[in-house]
């Protein structure tokens, strides 16, 4: 019996498809700082305008770890433009919800992508 | 596989303390300020449970005071002996139930500094001292790391001071992580007021003690119609209360050899086989069930849950377990980095621990600290 945390978070959780360095990334956002936790690593292989890879590398919760899986596998496929409009709300659908307190992990997740993008931007 | 290792948070009822109990929730349900039969028999109970508790603390029955829990009794000794313009002294990294009540009272405390080890020095504590210093309150075991405070010397330290003192100085110790391992004879210790909890000693939830020591004056913090002399007015709990003083005479119940020597087995092999595994607090100094360990590269919460999800139940310093972001203040208190305290586990054994669990234990978590490390690629 634990209802902290739903079966689609778990799932991510212990299995998380898209962990890893990537060597040929051309945009790496670095998010999180070790006071609060959550340190995230997201990156993108950007090519033609779409996102062809994504991974992560994630020191942090439960939450922290399967929202960095969950916006790897949402960005994946898509234009910047379209990976940008993603919102913390379908996010956190994807893993159907969320503890309120754990809320933050899914904004940090985002903000991931973000600064992955500007840094692929200005490359 | 269910494997219980967070008995510093709580312990479960031991069956022969839940056997007395059982009357108590039903027949023998009289309250015990009713002068029939009924009610008769219930502060008999109750009477005798404050003479095993007065007897484990070599102490008065009548110095032996009831509570709902071992929150209550730090409340009524901090805010039942602070007055207005009392100055007070604790540590940095007490219980909650302690911290709060005192920045709660408004008085000026001061809190003194808890080292590496995982232990305060007696010296900060008199070197606090002024004229008008009416408290000192230092807990006996911490409850994150296990260690186990000076208590005996800074009370003879006080005693000796308050021959001269025209303010005497009350000396209160939070024993509730303690009692299972270690003496808690108040007149050993010196302390004029201490206190149990009865669920951390395989007893009941909602009942502790506060011993006061005879001569000690306390006010009340809450008002009713004064059961416990006036100190925690309210329906005694009968059931939980028979349960503590049933639950402290089983305290020689448990083997302390042989949780110490599971605990060494466990502490050594982590070290040992997991690279950047770092003990918390002094390895010697501390209740003999008691492991906290820093992972390097994981998260506290995500070490418990992935551990919870093969059956083990642990718990951690990390923030993410709590409602707020900052990670456990005891482990930070320690001079340990924010890094260091999110990725800590508290591993506490009882009575009930195997060896089988503390192998499947051993086996589990290498595993899961590797795959973690692989997540966050450090």
């Amino acid at each position: 019996m634990n209802n902290y945390y739903t079966e689609e978070t778990m799932e991510r959780f212990l299995n998380p498809k898209h962990i890893g360095n990537m060597d040929d990334a051309n945009g790496i956002g670095e998010v999180g700082n070790p006071r609060c936790g959550d340190q995230m690593k997201v990156y993108i292989k950007v090519e033609k305008g779409k996102i062809k890879k994504a991974s992560f590398q994630t020191l942090g919760c439960v939450a922290a770890i399967a929202t960095s899986d969950a916006i790897c596998e949402m960005i994946i496929g898509k234009t910047i433009d379209e990976a940008l409009k993603i919102t913390e709300k379908e996010m956190i659908e994807r893993l159907k919800k969320l503890p309120p307190v754990k809320i933050h992990c899914s904004s940090l997740a985002i903000e991931g992508l973000k600064k992955a993008i500007d840094d692929y931007k200005k490359r | 596989m269910k494997i219980y290792l967070d008995y510093a948070a709580t312990t479960p009822i031991d069956k022969d303390v839940k056997k007395e109990m059982l009357p108590f929730l039903t027949e023998k349900f009289g309250n015990p300020s009713s002068l029939h039969d009924f009610g008769q028999e219930a502060l008999l109970a109750i009477d005798d449970a404050r003479e095993k508790v007065a007897d484990f603390l070599n102490a008065e029955s009548r110095e032996v005071v009831f509570t709902s829990s071992a929150t209550e009794a730090n409340n009524l000794a901090i805010l039942g002996t602070l007055e207005k313009g009392d100055h007070a002294i604790t540590s940095s990294f007490e219980h909650k139930a302690v911290l709060e009540p005192f920045k709660k009272s408004g008085n000026d405390v001061d809190y003194i500094p808890v080292y590496k080890n995982g232990i305060v020095k007696t010296e900060d504590a008199f070197k606090k001292i002024k004229e008008n210093t009416k408290l000192i309150s230092i807990m006996y075991v911490n409850s994150e790391v296990g260690t186990i405070q000076p208590i005996k010397e800074i009370g003879e330290g006080i005693k000796k001071l308050n021959k001269n003192r025209k303010n005497k100085i009350v000396f209160h110790t939070d024993a509730s992580q303690a009692a299972n391992y270690l003496s808690c004879d108040v007149n050993e210790l010196n302390v004029d007021l201490l206190t149990l909890s009865g669920h951390k000693i395989y007893g009941p939830k909602g009942a502790g003690v506060l011993f006061v020591r005879e001569g000690i004056k306390l006010s009340p913090i809450f008002y009713g119609a004064s059961q416990e002399r006036g100190l925690s007015s309210g329906t005694e709990n009968v059931p939980a209360i028979v349960g503590l003083g049933s639950a402290i005479l089983n305290i020689k119940k448990n083997d302390i050899k042989e949780t110490r020597r599971l605990r060494d087995k466990l502490i050594d092999s982590v070290l040992n086989n997991i690279v950047g595994a770092k003990l918390n607090g002094d390895r010697e100094k501390r209740i003999p069930n008691n492991v906290n360990i820093s992972f390097n590269g994981v998260e506290g919460e995500s070490l418990m849950i992935a551990l919870n999800r093969e059956g083990v139940a642990v718990s951690t310093g990390s923030a993410c377990a709590s409602h707020s972001l900052s990670p456990s203040y005891v482990l930070l208190a320690l001079g340990l980095s924010h890094e260091e305290a999110h990725s800590s586990l508290r591993i506490t054994l009882g009575r009930m621990t195997t060896e089988k669990e503390i192998d499947y234990f051993l086996e589990k978590l290498p595993t899961i600290v590797y795959k973690l490390r692989k997540i966050s690629g450090r």
